[in-house]
């Protein structure tokens, strides 16, 4: 079933997405000068995915800031970033894709463009949401740390090879807007804009692919889900077994059976499509 | 066993202060500094340059 057919106003959310990304992106001077904040704020790290390199980041992209430190001659172990992944982790779960991520909101908007045929599920596609454990743990964790130069820094191996964000936020203005950045553009560029392609074409397609196969912040933030202390409940003696709320979950979770999935972003969606109000959320118990 | 942990919010809420010691501990020994001056560079390789 669609969206046309389920009518589920998602605006509210996507304001409060639109609202937090402007927030998180407020230095607006760079979108002119093609120059980086510099302020103290980058000291912190943002809940989503965030390009620090993104003209208008007031905020450390947590993902970045993770491999830069592990990645680090003198470091290797991220206390500081695990520490506030664990801490948002197991206050909001996937809240945060759903709510704080600028490129979560940026695939929403992409999936509302209408395409003949949009794509709910295939053949493989539980098994291909595993992958972003497996990018997180070898792009995010092991390049950056084993992976090393003569000094002893590992690059940041899944922004430099992966990361559409980062080209999308990041590569795409600063290229645009300094020209000795255009004459040092090479095939990783390339690559790396062929990967944003495709990404924005899927996204058109399939609702938020990136969040689903892809995004090691988003699989991090999965495991904390069950656990968190924000939380989906469903009261089974309201639940009338209609099987709407599974139908309007883009995610493909059925929260009658599992509400606090590793898949749920915490949308809402569930919670609107059901008639008898018995999907609740919220830090109670 | 499992699942009591996941029914109460509590294993979340000890979950959130070891989550803040870990980054007490790591400020304490300095990453915030490694963070930040990444951050304030342009990193190359996130743009798809370096």
């Amino acid at each position: 079933m669609d969206n046309k057919k389920m009518k589920i106003n998602e605006w509210p959310r996507h304001g409060i997405q639109a609202l937090w990304t402007l927030l998180t992106n407020s230095h607006l001077s760079g979108f002119v000068t093609g120059k980086i904040y510099t302020g103290k704020l980058k000291n912190a790290c943002v809940p989503g995915l965030n390009c620090y390199s993104c003209p208008g980041a007031t905020g450390a992209c947590p993902i970045g800031s993770l491999q830069a430190v592990i990645g680090s001659w003198n470091f290797k172990m991220a206390y500081y970033v695990v520490g506030f992944l664990i801490f948002v982790g197991a206050l909001l779960g996937r809240l945060v894709c759903g709510f704080l991520c600028p490129f979560g909101l940026i695939q929403d908007l992409l999936n509302k463009i209408p395409f003949p045929k949009k794509i709910r599920t295939f053949r493989g596609d539980k098994l291909l949401r595993r992958l972003k454990y497996i990018i997180f743990l070898v792009f995010v964790i092991l390049l950056p740390m084993f992976v090393v130069d003569i000094m002893g820094q590992g690059a940041p191996y899944f922004c430099k090879l992966i990361c559409p964000a980062g080209t999308l936020e990041g590569g795409l203005p600063l290229v645009l807007l300094n020209k000795s950045m255009r004459s040092a553009v090479g095939w990783l560029y390339i690559w790396k804009n062929a990967i944003l392609v495709i990404t924005v074409i899927l996204a058109i397609m399939i609702y938020r692919p990136f969040c689903k196969y892809i995004c090691p912040l988003g699989a991090f933030y999965s495991v904390f889900n069950k656990v968190s202390v924000f939380r989906y409940r469903v009261d089974q003696d309201k639940c009338v077994h209609c099987g709407k709320c599974a139908k309007a979950c883009q995610m493909e979770v059925n929260p009658v059976e599992n509400p606090n999935s590793a898949e749920c972003i915490r949308c809402g969606r569930c919670r609107k499509a059901c008639p008898t109000q018995a999907i609740q959320c919220g830090i109670k118990r | 066993m499992i699942k009591k942990l996941t029914e109460t919010k509590w294993t979340g809420v000890v979950l959130m202060i070891c989550g803040i010691l870990l980054m007490i501990f790591g400020i304490h020994r300095g990453e915030m500094s490694v963070v930040f001056t990444k951050a304030i560079n342009i990193c190359m390789e996130c743009i798809g340059i370096g």
